[in-house]
């Protein structure tokens, strides 16, 4: 197909017609091309999440609202849970996993390009799948809608005697398609970790960042199989019936709880890993000094992942287990406290003694560190069964894993935002539009989060459309929907910031922030082969070693 | 640079003061019984094992400030004292790679606090769990329905709705309730915070819990666990009473219905659909989906603790429950005006 218009390769890339470029976009296989997918596609489905959530929070504000009707709040909260879970945090921790470790592994791709781009299309189908309820699950019942089970969707309330119509199908499918998605994407994770690093890159000369996403490449593993086993289980119950959770025919609604929560629990760890990730990562690079502890983080994060898969029926302390299952689960979930508090002693031992700039990455960084440390301590409070028995499944309960969700997992993901963004588009984003960002956000988010621990003390169940006055939570509430203001402006300032740089296109050139990890050895954005020549790495900081050949890093590690 | 940083730590500082205030508030309020903060107050227990659970809560709470003060600290230290100056020559700090003994002592001290927070766990769950039920315990079967309450009373031949009355328990003599938890449709939650932690009720299976007020009076709650459309109007009314009086509601309870004139309101609730779902003991009316209406007027409220039970508001529910409580099971029953007015004549003279 060579003709003479080969002669000017410089203009083909702006000269090509969009279909081209959008054909392109939708069979790559590029892991760069699908992390940004995952990233965008994720962030899409962050603001519809967040819709659905501030709808929710105007019902609440006031006892007795009337905005929404049971029916409409009851769909919100199931699609508000399911949304953000499954389509937002998950893609979006796997499109920067995706994107980033080749190049810190100093690869050209990850192991399985083409089961890559399979996976997103999955989790991307999962997505629409799940929305299309509202257009599709009509049914022959005429009870249509999004579904309405919420977002562990407890037996038997999905059961067809009390869920009619095809909305909770809608749900079990979505989930099912983008569970596959999820396991074909730790299957070529674990792979590319385990096998494609670059020379000289052993297990323990890995990045930080490669060892907590094999971590959290292992728990997608062996987490999201008992949840699609569990939605195989219901679509036999509801149609070709089964009784596996068919309480009036002998099954058993506490089956369902198990293998809910055998994945539930360490997905929070799935998402949290990539999160403990992020902040290895930018924590040492903006205080000028390398990891503290790297052995002791990576044992810590093995920890994690292994204590992760026995603490499950926490979330079930209130079903009535003997008191012996209940004091099991308080002494692993306990357990979890230790490596999880060793990870935040390294962070801070990280930054003693540095120099720490604030920039965007490491505002947003120092948020989650913050925010990290009183999510964990409320879980103590909840590890505490008694107490569980109190706080449970009451509001106490939203503000913890919002706060671990949140404060935690989502400023982490911006601060991986701000700090790789230059790289992924080569331009920098906006320091005063980041900061603005920041400042909006955490204001917003301590606004919304922190009194929504109160009403939950004083008695506020979760998962109810309106309220009685009179109970002392009104004020709480009205504050808690007040930080939804905050948060929504700073969303807006995100959105300026990234309008800003696509305009602006000020270039950030290959290493923005005088980083030591390989991606920024090469151009940014990288080229699709990501190095011409292979690099070949002696320790943790290869470009430590470099910019410091007097004093590398290989000569004092281990 | 630096002053950005000292707002922000400011803010956090605020924000702390701020929860710790509201934090205090509500313990605080525990001291004061008859009115705490909220009537569903968890740290304003009136019964063991709310009580038992406050202790715990007390010391958990104790502990994790302590840690948060100490970790806090660090980070505020660490971000004030090593932040880059402008006056900094460009050199990178002295990079240090780690240390064992500082990781060993960071991972032993929180290894102890876990023990102890373990130890103390594990002491109040055997307390509530494992209790022991005295001779003189009242047995109450509570059935958790969508979206409303059943409680019968299998030794003493009652059976009511959603108001569920106990006696007071004297610490020196207690006669607590012992409640078992079952479900007819969907996992719902049983959750009176001033009394107890939740337990949910499930169906096909048995749970169970006690409480033993020590103070006579209308303690409330709600549904804990979703259980569907009205999940939030499921609402849950303890009224503790004096054993006499507790004796005297129940002697009142064990009556078949007083009022046996038949009456055109009695001859419409008998000869409609009322009677697939309601029982009026003493009639022909043995229905179980639906709340027993032998002592309906006894009661303060009607759907579940979601109106005062007024006539106008029973003759608002008969016509149209949706209009209270949208997606209760109740259908309307599309009375006419004059039969209407006969029913709610007739479940008038139910007391």
């Amino acid at each position: 197909m060579a003709t003479e218009s080969v002669a000017f390769p410089a203009a083909l890339p702006i000269s090509r017609p969009v279909v081209d470029r959008l054909h392109e976009w939708v069979t790559t296989v590029d892991h760069k091309r699908l992390g940004i997918l995952y990233i965008g596609y994720a962030l899409v489905f962050l603001c519809i999440g967040g819709i659905e959530a501030t709808i929710m929070r105007v019902q609440l504000m006031v006892p007795h609202n009337d905005l929404v009707s049971p029916q409409v709040f009851n769909r919100l909260f199931t699609m508000h849970g399911t949304t953000m879970i499954f389509f937002v945090a998950m893609p979006i921790v796997f499109g920067f996993a995706n994107y980033m470790l080749p190049l810190m592994l100093g690869a050209r791709d990850m192991a399985f390009p083409r089961l890559n781009a399979f996976s997103f299309w999955l989790t991307a189908f999962g997505g629409l799948l799940l929305y299309f309820s509202l257009l599709g699950a009509s049914g022959l019942y005429g009870a249509g809608n999004a579904p309405d089970v919420g977002w562990f969707a407890y037996a038997p309330l999905t059961s067809q005697t009390f869920s009619r119509g095809h909305s909770t199908d809608f749900w079990t499918l979505s989930l099912l398609v983008s569970g596959i998605g999820s396991i074909g994407t730790a299957v070529n994770i674990l792979t590319t970790i385990l096998c494609v690093r670059c020379p000289g890159m052993t297990l323990g000369k890995m990045p930080m960042f490669a060892w907590l996403i094999l971590v959290m490449a292992f728990l997608v593993l062996l987490c999201v199989g008992p949840l699609t086993a569990a939605q195989i289980m219901l679509t036999i119950d509801r149609y070709l019936g089964g009784h596996f959770f068919d309480v009036q025919a002998g099954g058993s609604a506490v089956v369902w709880m198990h293998f809910f929560w055998i994945f539930g629990h360490p997905e929070v760890y799935v998402l949290v890993m990539p999160a403990f990730a992020i902040v290895s990562e930018i924590i040492p690079v903006f205080s000028r000094k390398g990891l503290f502890g790297y052995p002791f983080m990576v044992a810590a994060g093995l920890a994690i992942g292994f204590l992760a898969m026995s603490v499950w029926a926490h979330h079930m302390f209130t079903v009535g287990m003997s008191s012996s299952a209940n004091t099991f689960f308080v002494m692993t979930t306990m357990a979890i406290g230790v490596p999880t508090g060793i990870k935040i002693f390294n962070w801070l031992a990280t930054m003693w003694g540095g120099r720490i700039h604030f920039r965007v990455p490491m505002l947003f960084c120092l948020g989650f560190l913050f925010q990290f440390l009183i999510a964990g301590l409320t879980g103590i409070m909840l590890s505490a069964a008694p107490f569980d028995w109190q706080l449970g499944n009451s509001y106490f309960v939203v503000a913890h894993f919002h706060y671990v969700i949140v404060g935690g997992i989502l400023f982490a993901v911006f601060g991986a935002f701000y700090y790789w963004f230059p790289k992924m588009s080569g331009w920098m984003l906006s320091e005063t539009l980041g900061r603005l960002h920041f400042v909006l956000f955490l204001i917003g988010f301590h606004l919304t989060f922190d009194f929504m621990h109160i009403p939950g003390l004083l008695g506020m169940p979760r998962r109810i459309y309106t309220y009685e006055p009179g109970r002392g939570w009104d004020i709480w509430n009205l504050i808690v929907t007040a930080g939804v203001v905050f948060q929504g402006a700073a969303i807006l300032v995100f959105v300026g910031g990234l309008a800003w740089a696509f305009f602006r296109r000020k270039s950030a050139g290959n290493d923005p922030w005088d980083a030591w990890t390989l991606e920024w050895a090469t151009s940014s954005p990288p080229a699709s082969y990501n190095f011409a020549t292979i690099p070949v790495v002696r320790s943790r900081r290869p470009l430590w070693d470099l910019k410091h050949p007097d004093d590398p890093d290989w000569k004092y590690e281990q | 640079m630096s002053t950005t940083h000292s707002n922000h730590s400011r803010i956090r500082l605020a924000l702390l003061v701020l929860v710790g205030l509201c934090l205090a508030a509500a313990t605080a309020s525990a001291q004061t019984t008859p009115s705490p903060l909220s009537p569903t107050n968890i740290f304003a227990p009136v019964s063991t094992p709310a009580h038992a659970i406050h202790g715990l809560s007390l010391f958990v709470l104790g502990v994790t400030a302590v840690i948060f003060v100490v970790v806090f600290s660090l980070l505020v230290y660490a971000v004030v004292t090593f932040r880059s100056r402008t006056d900094d020559d460009n050199r990178e700090p002295p990079q240090v790679y780690g240390s064992n003994q500082v990781e060993f002592a960071w991972t032993v001290i929180p290894v102890l606090i876990v023990l102890a927070l373990f130890i103390a766990s594990s002491r109040v769950i055997a307390t509530i769990q494992n209790a022991e039920r005295p001779a003189n315990a009242i047995e109450v079967i509570a059935t958790g329905h969508q979206f409303w309450w059943e409680y019968r009373y299998p030794r003493l031949n009652v059976i009511t709705a959603n108001e569920l009355h106990v006696p007071v328990s004297d610490p020196a003599d207690p006669t607590p309730t012992f409640i078992t938890l079952l479900s007819a449709d969907m996992d719902h939650s049983f959750w009176v915070p001033r009394l107890a932690g939740k337990t949910d009720l499930i169906p096909n299976r048995t749970n169970h819990t006690w409480i033993d007020p020590h103070e006579a009076g209308l303690y409330l709650g709600q549904c804990a666990q979703y259980c569907g459309t009205q999940h939030a109007k499921m609402l849950l009314r303890v009224y503790v009473q004096p054993r006499a009086e507790f004796d005297r509601w129940i002697q009142e309870q064990q009556q078949p219905a007083t009022n046996q004139a038949v009456s055109e309101g009695r001859h419409v609730f008998e000869s409609t659909a009322c009677v697939n779902c309601h029982t009026v003991s003493g009639t022909r009316a043995n229905g179980r989906f639906g709340p027993d209406l032998t002592h309906l007027m006894s009661r303060d409220t009607i759907a579940s603790g979601v109106a005062d039970n007024t006539p106008e508001n029973l003759r608002q529910w008969i016509e149209n429950p949706d209009a209270i409580k949208p997606g209760a099971r109740m259908p309307a029953m599309g009375l006419g005006a004059r039969q209407l007015e006969a029913v709610v004549a007739y479940l008038a003279t139910l007391r």
